[in-house]
């Protein structure tokens, strides 16, 4: 498994310890250069932006610009980028920076098409890359390295893991978290597709050895059976940390799409009903509602004390 | 998209999968003109989105002329889990000998297509016993895959060879079309061992709709769902009497969660996509204003960067243009929210510091 640590951290032999190297392709877009500009503001080291014909300019006065991710890689030396493209240029974009060697790789557009991220998985899987999205709000080290959308505001440095699929309710949460004194280690956003470059499960396989690692809270929401597989690991290894789960979407109606392109349940598959028993099987509470999540979460430390 | 099974059908005959001869009409009129050409015995079935169409006597026999005059007008005059007959489809009776389950599907947690196949079919897909599933990686079906799969169902003769050549042509129309489903339920075998798809479910993928302009006669869309789209907006309307609007789908149903949770009934689903500005929350409240069985606005919005007042102002706009004269119960998190609060005082418009209690003033409100 690679160390998400190793990567948004790196160790403290590197020159760049805590501060490592970002890519922000589609740095001159509308989007994309506000999050960049909020990026740096947070403290991550944006160190080069990629537009297809504007090489040689610079973002804000100092970041400098390249038309190709290899030129930002070759000069940069940074294994980190982050797409901020429209979702039909993704598939483009993507494996541009896969060639390129960056081997974490932030994809935040909606709307991608299954496709052309299945296309991406397969190339990220030969480079040994990790993808994380698309439809993402982007993963975080609290205080740390922010590489995503998320406002700064409800997080908090801290010994718990969030895993969310949705971007609004982790903040939400994460926002009820840091009101009740915990603190947030890593925020990972899944993202709200039907297929993930990183899953539910290859995201706790990422944070479930953290040394200090406190506690997890798992967000999920109808569609897929991403939270049923985690649910059965979490059995399966007898993962011991503190775990409370939240799952969205239970009141709404089969076969419909509920905003996100996986939120769906097709039958049985991907229901609420479903999630929450495998949750329960695995002894792990299901709040009722975001605020209930903290609570849960000290219920839980109290037993395990 | 959810294609209709005559829609799908469409796709089929174009690829080559083998079909019964069916027509599909909105008409008694057309209807009596397909009867006429096809001949009978045929069936009629009801043409909707959803399963369930068998129990709910939507698919009916039809021998003669007096039964297609009782059966047509009741067939289409039928409501399937919410849902109204778009079409009437008649389709030629077979002699059928066995039949068989077949779908290829994307699978999310493999992130691969998936062959489900089996020999016990007709039935819905979570009863379908003795299933033969195979990962196909990103969906094309080589023959001899398609070959281990028909023998594995223990076909032979014609239906192994028309087996392996639909599953193949069904492999490529998924591919093809960028399908999150593809399933012939039931595939029968007919009296003389040939195979026949009798109906079929397929579902697209939206987001790769900008490639398929051939799909878009398909497209279903009210007015309202239109606008929204095109704001950028999700929308998803029900059928209770307090709109729930947000940012973020996880939020937007994490809302609609806990207003039914304490008996309140959902009227929609909207979620009005990352940052809110006081143009699409006015824009939000126009779809909302379309909705007449609307009789209050529930509002979450989360912004960590938003500011409260900018979406206030919306509220102020849309009461003074006489958009809306609804109450709005609303959780605007954000900055300046004392000062929204202010803004909106004399309004109707009250503004919570917790989901929960706009919430419940929204349950109280509109109970009154």
């Amino acid at each position: 498994m690679t160390d998400i640590f190793k990567l948004l951290r790196g160790t403290p032999e590197d020159s760049d310890y805590k501060k490592k190297g970002v890519i922000v392709q589609g740095i001159t877009g509308a989007y994309g250069s506000v999050h960049a500009r909020n990026m740096m503001a947070y403290g991550t080291n944006i160190i080069a932006g990629v537009t297809p014909g504007k090489g040689g300019q610079k973002f804000e006065g100092k970041v400098p610009i390249y038309n190709t991710v290899k030129e930002a890689v070759d000069a940069s030396g940074a294994k980190i980028s982050i797409i901020f493209v429209p979702a039909k240029f993704f598939l483009g974009a993507a494996k541009e920076a896969l060639e390129a060697g960056i081997k974490l790789l932030v994809a935040i557009p909606e709307h991608v098409p299954i496709r052309d991220t299945m296309e991406v998985l397969d190339l990220a899987n030969k480079k040994g890359a990790i993808i994380i999205g698309p439809n993402t709000p982007g993963i975080m080290i609290p205080e740390l390295i922010k590489i995503g959308i998320m406002p700064p505001m409800p997080f908090k440095a801290g010994n718990i893991a969030v895993l969310s699929k949705s971007g609004t309710l982790l903040y939400e949460i994460a926002d009820a978290l840091t009101n009740a004194g915990f603190g947030q280690s890593i925020t990972i956003g899944i993202g709200g597709d039907p297929i993930n470059g990183t899953r539910m499960i290859d995201a706790f396989d990422m944070i479930k050895d953290i040394p200090d690692l406190e506690g997890l809270v798992i967000v999920g929401e109808i569609g897929g059976d991403s939270e049923e597989i985690l649910a059965q690991r979490i059995i399966d290894i007898g993962f011991k940390k503190p775990t409370v789960a939240y799952i969205a979407g239970r009141s709404a109606p089969k076969e419909k799409r509920m905003g996100h392109a996986g939120a769906i349940v097709m039958g049985t598959y991907g229901s609420a009903e479903s999630k929450v028993s495998m949750f329960n099987k695995a002894n792990i509470p299901v709040a009722k509602r975001p605020s209930q999540v903290p609570v849960l979460l000290a219920g839980k430390m109290q037993q395990s004390d | 998209m959810r294609l209709l099974e005559f829609q799908a059908k469409e796709l089929f005959r174009e690829y080559g999968i083998n079909l019964l001869p069916s027509k599909a009409s909105t008409t008694i009129e057309e209807g009596r003109k397909h009867a006429k050409e096809l001949g009978y015995p045929f069936v009629i079935k009801i043409q909707v989105p959803v399963g369930g169409r068998g129990k709910a006597g939507g698919i009916q026999k039809c021998q003669n002329d007096d039964e297609f005059e009782l059966k047509y007008p009741q067939v289409l005059g039928l409501t399937i889990k919410g849902e109204k007959a778009r079409a009437i489809l008649l389709e030629k009776m077979a002699d059928i000998k066995k039949e068989l389950y077949l779908s290829l599907f994307l699978n999310r947690s493999k992130r691969c297509y998936t062959i489900i196949a089996s020999p016990e079919g007709g039935v819905e897909i979570e009863s379908v016993k003795n299933q033969i599933i195979k990962e196909v990686g990103l969906g094309n079906v080589s023959e001899q895959v398609a070959r281990d799969v028909a023998k594995e169902m223990k076909l032979e003769g014609r239906a192994a060879d028309d087996f392996v050549d639909i599953l193949q042509k069904l492999a490529k129309l998924t591919v093809e079309k960028e399908a999150e489903l593809a399933e012939i339920n039931p595939l029968a075998i007919m009296q003389d061992g040939s195979l026949m798809a009798l109906d079929g479910k397929f579902v697209t993928d939206d987001n790769g709709n900008f490639r398929h302009d051939e799909l878009q006669k398909y497209q279903e869309k009210t007015e309202i769902e239109e606008r929204a789209e095109k704001s950028g907006f999700s929308l998803v309307e029900l059928d209770g009497n307090i709109a729930v609007v947000g940012n973020g789908a996880g939020l937007v149903m994490s809302t609609l969660d806990m207003l039914s949770d304490n008996g309140g009934k959902p009227a929609c689903f909207l979620d009005v996509g990352g940052g809110a500005t006081t143009e699409s929350v006015y824009e939000a409240l126009t779809l909302i204003s379309k909705m007449n069985r609307v009789k209050g606005i529930l509002v979450n919005l989360y912004g960590g960067i938003v500011k409260t007042t900018v979406v206030a102002e919306a509220f102020l706009k849309a009461y003074d243009d006489k958009l809306i004269n609804l109450p709005v119960f609303a959780r605007l998190k954000g900055t300046e929210s004392e000062k929204a609060k202010e803004m909106l005082k004399d309004s109707r418009t009250k503004i919570y510091d917790s989901v929960e209690e706009a919430i419940n003033a929204s349950v109280m409100g509109i109970k009154k």
